[in-house]
């Protein structure tokens, strides 16, 4: 047995060398021209004034904000700023920004700029505040109340923050794709039509915009953080996952995202493709209104934790491309909670809760499932059908409901459901983007609902404000590990699914490395042709 | 009018085609009739009553465009949810909704907004997409011509199929010919377009590679935009490369569009054809030893073709709406996608603009074919 273990150990270690070989081998190289196509055209290249994926992954490429994340997770690197200090209250951040870099324009990046976006985000009545600018108000406005006090240059290459109160997550907010410095001549040169003429310090230049079809980028021999690989880079929209697949397999694009699972299976037999699943940065779930009955008894709760078979709904409807849920946050992001013990799938278990809570034949209620595919669950309905059917067997007669996408939300945040289909994807990687919205009692506010379970225990709430007002990580890893486990103990959701969405490129597609938020950086990519 | 969702609207189109059509042809024999009787004169060559005539069919799309606004304000205030929660999502907070139906005007009474939507029509501001800030001017004269260009391909392929299909058919009634072509045109308006699409895409794109899968142009080709449309400006800027780059992305679009239309010209013709052979001058025209070619092209074909011209320019006005399932397969950028997405963003400026734009081509494609029809049938009374 022992001589065994150690022949394998040798040939792991033989296969490692010749992967590394092959790797070493291979230098990148310059040149070419990526062809990437996805299902929707950017709304807008203006990054602070858009929330989608296909608008962030583009101005990625184009923009630099003062922080980014690293290229597999969410901790957060340098970029535009080179280091910072923090006052000892935590209200005063000083960064330090980088010395040289220019604008494609042509123009210098400096403090000045800095503050310029910063007050074009921030002041509504800022001349060049024209858009919603959602990001800047999910991240740093609370209430009537802006964080960020004030932006002020302190010499060319030094800007100051001063913040209303501490915010353990400032850090993660400024990588945000969104928050990404312009060039202040571009946005005062095209007022509300910067978003067709985006200017930047990134990676690659923008060239055109052809809209529903493509955009064009072409690379920038000045970047900063070294000159990129590719020559240019072109977006293309092409709408059915079918047609873009058979775009892909004709060879005229050379990576898509938003693949069927059936094309899965046929790309992972195909010899020029590769699969490339993007790390999970959502969570779909149940959730149950613990205001209503039967489901203030945290039995009946459990029994339905028990009664619905997560595996065999990632297997029907993810085809795979799915890890099965226990935390309301997926394993990606720092603090998750491995030790938590999801409920078993125990349909038995489940009938004994039931009974024990006084229901022992059932009982009749609502399941609401969404109208709309999201990335997080792309067949609600039929994955309503499929609880539906595994909590019949446990004696629970769930009605399907659904409404329209805008009134169903509507609905579900004054907690008109019993239970509901819901989900979350990540914005900065930081755990209180999804505890704090998701549990916390001031999101429990009818009307104005996140926390759709109206979930309240003043011990998370303690916990959750706690971790916001500190910013040392491993003291901030306790506190949220410690509120998933309560979580975990009340039951107020079922957490069903962190999807991992699957990307699809030719084999000499090299260095592609998908981020969990959904925009990562061209800048390392090559073609080996 | 966003069409080609499916088999079953686009069937009810045609079937709308088909009647709009056979409806023409009869109020013509009555205005035939009506003509005889009234002993009124002759209007062929009558210049000055055709102007008059197109002048007063103008004025009488006022009222018709005004109403349009009106339904097309109306109907955005009537389908349910709130568009400020829809634009905001998951994320929505009351503050947030707030200031989006501040911004979208959506507090004001009715009225007031419909009448702000008429003022700034009027100086020919669509407004600005709630979703991308863009001009909707800007986003209709993008997207426009590429709808024009497909629709015009689609339309020639329609009529060099469908016109001869239907001349033989008739030519050969109850022969094989006559019944494949005629099952063939059944299929053509039965056929789900996106499977349809993705089968030529299949056959054509992948495995024969014979033409280019989608989008209107090789992303290598560099073409110099004047009008919008490749092909004309390719022409226009002497790019042989891009002439021929362009033509080819049209054909797998322009066959998928073209099948309905294909099968109601043929169908048309061949019903045409054959009410007109019946005619008393075309037995005339055989007893005079005529050559049947002669007789097929020169006499009944001239005729024959006068309702057919009516049921191109109607199917021509619906392609010009644009084809949301042609442009989803094909990643065609035209406007049927462009009210689509809007439709599902809830992006009320540029449902508007779609929806307005659209409505006025069809408009004027039935004052065209209005008066073409008066011009062609010099029965026709410019009443």
């Amino acid at each position: 047995m022992y001589r065994r273990g150690a022949l394998t150990v040798a040939g792991i270690v033989l296969v490692l060398f010749l992967i590394a070989g092959v790797g070493s081998a291979q230098s990148p190289r310059y040149g070419g021209t990526l062809v990437f196509a996805r299902g929707a055209d950017s709304v807008s290249l203006d990054p602070i004034n858009v929330t989608d994926g296909e608008s962030l992954i583009v101005t990625r490429q184009i923009f630099d904000g003062l922080l980014q994340y690293n290229e597999k997770n969410t901790s957060v690197e340098p970029a535009l700023a080179v280091s910072w200090t923090v006052s000892k209250d935590e209200k005063v951040w000083t960064f330090k920004l980088r010395q040289g870099v220019k604008f494609h324009d042509g123009t210098p990046f400096n403090a000045e700029a800095v503050k310029f976006n910063f007050e074009r985000w921030k002041d509504p009545k800022n001349p060049y505040h024209q858009g919603a600018f959602e990001y800047y108000s999910y991240m740093f406005v609370q209430g009537e109340t802006d964080l960020i006090k004030s932006v002020d240059v302190v010499d060319e290459y030094t800007v100051r923050f001063v913040l209303e109160r501490p915010l353990a997550p400032f850090l993660a907010n400024l990588a945000m794709t969104p928050f990404a410095i312009a060039s202040p001549a571009a946005i005062k040169k095209y007022g509300a039509d910067v978003g067709n003429h985006p200017v930047g310090t990134g990676p690659f230049k923008f060239v055109k915009w052809d809209h529903g079809d493509k955009i064009v980028l072409e690379r920038n021999d000045a970047y900063w953080g070294g000159k990129p690989y590719l020559d240019k880079i072109i977006f293309r929209s092409i709408p059915d996952n079918s047609a873009r697949f058979m775009e892909l397999q004709a060879g005229s694009i050379d990576i898509m995202d938003g693949m069927s699972p059936d094309d899965v299976k046929i790309a992972e037999r195909d010899k020029a493709l590769k699969v490339i699943l993007r790390p999970s940065f959502n969570v779909g779930y149940m959730s149950m209104h613990m205001e209503k009955k039967p489901f203030n008894d945290i039995r009946v709760r459990k029994a339905i934790a028990h009664a619905i078979n997560k595996p065999a709904i990632i297997k029907a409807f993810f085809a795979g491309l799915a890890e099965v849920a226990k935390n309301p946050m997926p394993p990606s992001l720092w603090g998750y909670n491995d030790k938590v013990k999801d409920y078993e799938y125990d349909p038995a278990k489940a009938r004994k809760l039931l009974a024990e809570a006084g229901y022992p034949n059932g009982f009749e209620t609502t399941l609401w499932a969404m109208p709309v595919p999201r990335p997080y669950m792309q067949q609600p309905q039929k994955i309503a059908e499929a609880i539906q059917a595994d909590l019949a067997a446990v004696g629970i007669k769930a009605k399907i409901v659904s409404y329209d996408w805008a009134t169903y939300l509507d609905k579900i945040a004054y907690g008109e459901h019993d239970m509901c289909l819901i989900g979350w994807i990540g914005d900065n990687g930081d755990p209180d983007n999804f505890i704090y919205v998701l549990f916390s009692g001031s999101n429990a506010v009818p009307g104005r609902a996140s926390n759709y379970s109206f979930y309240k225990n003043p011990k998370v709430d303690d916990l959750l404000v706690k971790a916001q007002t500190v910013s040392d990580i491993a003291t901030r890893t306790k506190l949220y590990e410690e509120a998933q486990q309560i979580i975990h103990d009340d039951c107020p959701w079922v957490p069903l699914v962190h999807s991992t969405p699957p990307l699809c490129a030719k084999k000499e597609v090299v260095g592609y490395i998908p981020h969990p938020t959904g925009s990562e950086s061209f800048r390392k990519v090559w073609i080996n042709r | 009018m966003i069409r080609g969702r499916g088999a079953a609207l686009s069937a009810s189109d045609c079937g709308a085609g088909l009647r709009a059509g056979a409806g023409v042809v009869r109020m013509g024999q009555l205005r035939r009739a009506w003509a005889g009787y009234a002993g009124l004169p002759d209007f062929r060559g009558g210049g000055q009553l055709l102007t008059q005539y197109v002048l007063r069919r103008l004025i009488a799309t006022i009222p018709i465009l005004l109403g349009v606004t009106i339904v097309v304000f109306m109907f955005l205030h009537l389908i349910p949810g709130d568009p400020a929660r829809v634009i905001l999502g998951e994320r929505a907070t009351p503050e947030a909704l707030e200031q989006v139906r501040e911004q979208l005007g959506l507090n004001d009474p009715l009225y007031l907004q419909y009448l702000r939507f008429i003022g700034r029509l009027l100086k020919g501001d669509l407004g600005r997409s709630i979703v991308s800030n863009t001009r909707v001017s800007h986003e209709l004269a993008t997207r426009f011509p590429a709808t024009i260009e497909l629709a015009v391909a689609a339309m020639i392929i329609a009529t060099l199929v469908g016109v001869p299909a239907g001349i033989i058919s008739a030519t050969r009634q109850y022969s094989v010919f006559d019944h494949i072509s005629m099952f063939v045109a059944l299929l053509g308006v039965s056929m789900p377009i996106f499977w349809l699409g993705l089968m030529l895409i299949w056959v054509f794109a992948l495995e024969l590679r014979w033409f280019p899968m989608s989008a209107r142009l090789d992303v290598t080709i560099d073409l110099q935009t004047i009008t919008g449309l490749f092909v004309l400006d390719s022409i226009l800027t002497g790019n042989l490369a891009a002439l021929k780059d362009s033509l080819a992305h049209l054909v797998l679009p322009g066959f998928a569009l073209g099948t309905i239309p294909m099968a109601i010209i043929a169908r048309m013709t061949r019903s045409s054809m054959l009410e007109v052979m019946r005619q008393d001058y075309i037995r005339t025209a055989h007893s005079k030893g005529l050559a049947e070619r002669t007789v097929i092209i020169k006499h009944a074909l001239k005729n024959a073709l006068i309702p057919v011209v009516t049921v191109m320019g109607l199917q021509f006005g619906f392609l010009l709406g644009g084809a949301v399932m042609t442009e989803t397969i094909f990643s065609w950028p035209g406007v049927g996608r462009l009210a689509f997405d809007a439709i599902m963003n809830r992006d009320f400026p540029v449902l508007q603009g779609s929806i307005l734009l659209i409505s006025c081509v069809f408009v004027f494609i039935n004052l065209v074919v209005d008066v073409a029809y008066a011009y062609l049938d010099p029965r026709i009374h410019y009443d």
